[in-house]
This record gives C-alpha cells, sequence and structure tokens, in this order.
C-alpha cells in the first residue's frame, strides 16, 4: 500500500509540474512580451517598461518560470495587474463560493444518482426503470446554464422562494449562504446526477449476474441483503471513478453558473481577468483550477486502492 | 425498453436540426440582420412563429443560423478530435507497453486535467474571444477521448487470430493497424463520435454562453441565452426556445449513438 501511495504520489507531482509549464508557456510565452500585451496596443514605450519590470519579465522563460512555481508553493500568486492586490487574496475570496458550490452540487448529484441507479437496477425492466431512464436522457442533454435560468425564472421569479442571485457572505450565516447556493448546486447537480445515475443502473446490474451474487442469496440472504451487503459495494467502484471525473466538470460547470447567479466566485474572477487582459489572474486561477482536478484524481485512486485491495498492486 | 424506435426518433430530432442549418444556408423566414426595435420581445404568433428578441430579430431565424454554429464547431471539434487521437491510439496499441504506449497515456491523463472550459479560457486569454478559439479547445478536449476508446479497442484486436495470421504473414504493425484495426473499431469510433457532437453542441453552447465562443453578430444559441439572460422575467420565451433547440439536438444525437451502439454491438443489449 505504501509503494502504491508513494507511486500515485509521484505522479501527481510531475502531473502538477507538467501542467504548470504548459499554463506558463501559453500565458507568458505564446504572447511574446506579455507587458505589451496586457497594456494593449496605444500603451507608451516607458509605461510597457515599468509594467515589465513590475512582473519580473527581466529573466529567461526558465528562471521566470521557477519563481512562478516556487512563489506559487508558498502561496505568492503575484499581484493582479487591475486591481493591484496579491491574486493570492482575490482568488482566498472567491475560491469560498466556487469551491462550497462544487461539493455542495457533487453531494447532491451523488445523493440523487446512487438510490435512483440502484432502483432502476433492481426494477430493471419494470415502469419504475423506464421511467428513470427517460428522465435521465433529458436530463443528459440539458445544459445546466439554461436550467439554471429556468430554475430562477420559477423559483425566484414566479414563487420567490430563494432570492434571484447574489451570495451574503459566509460571515451572514451558513444557513443563508448555503441557501444562496442552493439553486445554482441544484442546477448543476441534476445533469451530472443523470449520469451517474445511469452509471450506477448498469454497474449493479452486471454485478447482480456474478457468481457471488447467487451463492450470497443461496446461503439464504434476502435479495435485499445481498444487494447491499454485496453488489454494492462493487458496483461502486465505477461509480467513483465517475464521480471523480464529475468534479472536473462540477468545477467548470460551477464557473459557467456563477454568471446567472451574478455569484461572486472564481468564474467572475476568471472572466473578468480576460476581458482587462490581467494574465496573472488567468494564470493562476487556471492553474488552481487543474491542480483541483488534478488532487481529485489522484485522491479517487487512492480511494479504489481502500475499496479494492486488488488494485493496491497496480503500479 | 431498447427498440430501434429510439434510435429512429434519435436520428429524425438530428435530421431535423442538421437540416434546419442547411436550409438556413439558402432561407430564412426572417433575415438575422433585420432589426426592428419597434417590433422587440413580441411573444409567439403572428407573423413570427416563435417571437421576437430585444432587438426585434425573428427567433426562428436565429435558431436556425445558430443550429449551423453549433453543429459546424461540433463537427470540426469532432474532426480535430479524430484526426490526432485516433491514430494516437492506434499507434500506443500497436506497441503496447513501450515508451511510446506510455507518454500517449500519461499526455492523455494530462489533457484530461484541462476541462474543455479551461482550454477556452487559456486560449482566449491569449488570442481573444471567437467561435474558432471554441473549435480548437473542444477539439483539444476529444483527442484524449478519441486516443483512450481507439487504442482501448485495437487492444483487444490485437489478442485475436486473424491479427496473429496477419503478422505471422509478415505484415508490419502499420499496415496491420491501418488495414485491419481500424476497419474492425470503425462501429467504436462512429458511437464515440456522435456522443463527442453531441457533447461538443453543449460545450459550444456553454462557451457561447459565457462570452468565450461565437461572438456577435453571429448568431449562436448560447450567446441567445446570455443575451436573454436580464429579459426573462419579461419575456421568458427569448430564454425558452434557444435552450430548448440544445435540449432537443443533444437527446436526439444521445438517443442515435445509444441507438448505433446497440445496433452495431448486441453483446452490450444485454447490460443495458
Amino acid at each position: 500500500m505504501l509503494r502504491f501511495v508513494l507511486s500515485r504520489l509521484i505522479s501527481l507531482g510531475l502531473s502538477l509540474v507538467v501542467a504548470s509549464l504548459v499554463i506558463f508557456t501559453v500565458i507568458e510565452v505564446i504572447p511574446g512580451d506579455p507587458a505589451a500585451f496586457m497594456l494593449g496596443l496605444n500603451a507608451a514605450p516607458d509605461t510597457v517598461a515599468a509594467l515589465r519590470e513590475e512582473l519580473g519579465l527581466s529573466g529567461s522563460y526558465l528562471s521566470r518560470y521557477l519563481a512562478w512555481a516556487f512563489g506559487m508553493l508558498t502561496g505568492d500568486f503575484g499581484t493582479s495587474y487591475t486591481y493591484r492586490v496579491p491574486v493570492a487574496d482575490l482568488v482566498g475570496a472567491r475560491l469560498w463560493v466556487s469551491l462550497p458550490l462544487t461539493i455542495y452540487a457533487l453531494i447532491l448529484s451523488t445523493l440523487i444518482a446512487v438510490p435512483v441507479g440502484v432502483l432502476a437496477a433492481a426494477r430493471r425492466g419494470g415502469p419504475a426503470d423506464f421511467g428513470i431512464m427517460g428522465a435521465t436522457q433529458m436530463g443528459i442533454a440539458i445544459p445546466n446554464f439554461w436550467f439554471a435560468m429556468l430554475l430562477v425564472l420559477i423559483f425566484a421569479v414566479k414563487l420567490r422562494w430563494f432570492g434571484a442571485g447574489g451570495f451574503p457572505g459566509w460571515d451572514r450565516g451558513i444557513w443563508v449562504s448555503l441557501k444562496a447556493l442552493t439553486l445554482p448546486a441544484v442546477a448543476l447537480a441534476l445533469p451530472q446526477a443523470s449520469i451517474l445515475a445511469r452509471v450506477m443502473r448498469s454497474s449493479l446490474i452486471e454485478t447482480l449476474g456474478q457468481d457471488y451474487m447467487r451463492t450470497a442469496r443461496a446461503k439464504g440472504l434476502t435479495q435485499r441483503q445481498a444487494v447491499l451487503g454485496h453488489a454494492l459495494r462493487n458496483a461502486l467502484i465505477p461509480v467513483m471513478t465517475i464521480i471523480g471525473l464529475q468534479f472536473s466538470f462540477l468545477l467548470a460547470g460551477a464557473i459557467i453558473i456563477e454568471n446567472v447567479f451574478f455569484l461572486p466566485g472564481l468564474g467572475r474572477l476568471i472572466f473578468q481577468g480576460i476581458t482587462q487582459r490581467d494574465l496573472i489572474v488567468v494564470e493562476s486561477v487556471v492553474m488552481l483550477l487543474v491542480f483541483a482536478v488534478i488532487l481529485v484524481t489522484f485522491l479517487v485512486d487512492l480511494a479504489y486502492a481502500v475499496i479494492d485491495p486488488r488494485l493496491r498492486r497496480a503500479t | 425498453m431498447r427498440l430501434p424506435g429510439q434510435l429512429i426518433l434519435g436520428a429524425v430530432l438530428s435530421a431535423l436540426f442538421i437540416a434546419a442549418a442547411i436550409l438556413s444556408l439558402f432561407w430564412t423566414p426572417y433575415a438575422v440582420e433585420a432589426l426592428e426595435i419597434s417590433n422587440k420581445l413580441k411573444p409567439p404568433g403572428g407573423g413570427h412563429w416563435l417571437g421576437t428578441d430585444h432587438f426585434g430579430r425573428d427567433i426562428l431565424s436565429m435558431l436556425m443560423v445558430g443550429a449551423r454554429t453549433s453543429i459546424a464547431v461540433a463537427v470540426v471539434a469532432v474532426g480535430i478530435g479524430m484526426a490526432v487521437g485516433v491514430p494516437l491510439g492506434l499507434l500506443a496499441a500497436a506497441n503496447r507497453g513501450s515508451l511510446l504506449d506510455e507518454v500517449v497515456m500519461r499526455g492523455n491523463d494530462l489533457v484530461f486535467a484541462f476541462p474543455s472550459l479551461v482550454i477556452a479560457i487559456l486560449i482566449t486569454a491569449v488570442f481573444g474571444p471567437s467561435a474558432l478559439n471554441a473549435i480548437l479547445a473542444i477539439g483539444i478536449f476529444n483527442i484524449p477521448v478519441f486516443a483512450r476508446v481507439t487504442r482501448g479497442g485495437a487492444l483487444s484486436l490485437w489478442t485475436l487470430d486473424y491479427v496473429l495470421a496477419a503478422r505471422v504473414a509478415g505484415k508490419g504493425k502499420l499496415r496491420i493497424s491501418l488495414e485491419h484495426i481500424l476497419s474492425n473499431i470503425v462501429n467504436l469510433l462512429i458511437v464515440q463520435g456522435t456522443i463527442q457532437f453531441s457533447l461538443g453542441i453543449l460545450a459550444e453552447a456553454g462557451l457561447s454562453y459565457v462570452g468565450l465562443g461565437a461572438q456577435p453578430p453571429l448568431p449562436s444559441w448560447g450567446r441567445m441565452l446570455a443575451d436573454s439572460q436580464t429579459l426573462i422575467s419579461l419575456a421568458p420565451h427569448i430564454a425558452i426556445f434557444p435552450g430548448l433547440a440544445i435540449v432537443l439536438t443533444v437527446l436526439g444525437l444521445n438517443l442515435m449513438g445509444d441507438g448505433m451502439r446497440d445496433l452495431l454491438d448486441p453483446r452490450l443489449r444485454r447490460i443495458r
């Protein structure tokens, strides 16, 4: 197990290095002179020179990359060009909107999908299964931001159960904040739950046909005991892969959906960064997003090994 | 429950939107550039079947041209994914366990860490927003998907007797890959292509919704939704129709993909 964790850790580190190199190259090498790019066409040469100095663009690419990478390791993301404050402060405040939203949606999606998928598998071929498969087929096809707009129209504009958007801040109380994140989380979760429920269903159906299930029934377990005690645990392995993959979809989705609800999250920050050509903000937020995705993949790999000891031997 | 009916429904829905996109090249009920402010936010009915938007443009015409944008972006993105991903997957499978295989698979994992939105953000930050950048972002995202499917399909074929026979007969790895492997995974690729096509339409809508895709005046479904956002309580129809267009197109493609998979691979029918 220790060797397994170590080998995963090494590949985690390698992925991060390569990903950061790619991001650095796209943002800082391809535009040529980032300072001139950020200031636009009409900038005076001495302004560009001053910004170049401020951004530390004088060194070679390698030394700049190393300075950037080690800065991030110590929590120094550089200074935003437009806001004139450390990017770490900007990101820190907004991360506490985007990350809780993503996790909220992930939990909702899992809580909905697993029971629904199990039900469909248990009632395979019946009307419940047919209904669930039809509903999930619809759910997959719905763009989450459009679904979000419909939720606003119904639950905020017509029924007035929720606010149409905005975020009060965690210091105003957990429940108020969670309520503000509920419609966005539902909008994010339902399309992903549709995918997850389908995976859960087909995985469980496959497991139900295994020999050990017949053995479990033969030794006197009821179908219910056999499913919950033996089949579910095995059927959950592919489901976990998808949950891991969904984290990155939900995070990306959260960034889009923040627009619908006017949430002050990473999405707002990054899109403002793009329009204002604040490359430092864009670079840092993108690195953070990719880091989150790589980290979750790593955690899912570890979780596999805990659930299924057979996988621990794999490289 | 998996009747060919699913395939037919999917094909009909998909064909409908492809036909609308092609028709829009020659004819739309109104010109999409025709602004008629006096006629703005008209509900469906009268001269405008689906109503008009906040500039008085005909929504049906906008949807038809938007279908063209969506379909073009998604098709080219699938093309990019296949053109790069399939050869990589074939190469990796032919040299299983080699350094090349390892590099291709690790490269795949790396691209998987960049959701298409993040790729689009990177590209847009440097080159500015455009439909072309949306195509690139979705296309790059598609590459590892096709590489993985190709490699997976090819690996199981390499163990079969007829491939062994071809090797004994003196055919090289490249020739076997092209003559025997590729022709036998075409089914897989068509099905995956349909799925990526529908995902591409969703991704394009998302990108143009946040302003990273097609730019005005080029109509696109995502942009129409972005424009409608502040007016949704005033005139819900301008938000509902573009969304429905996305849902029905994606639904059609998904149904068609599932239907084809069942048809082409009867073994899967038992599981599903």
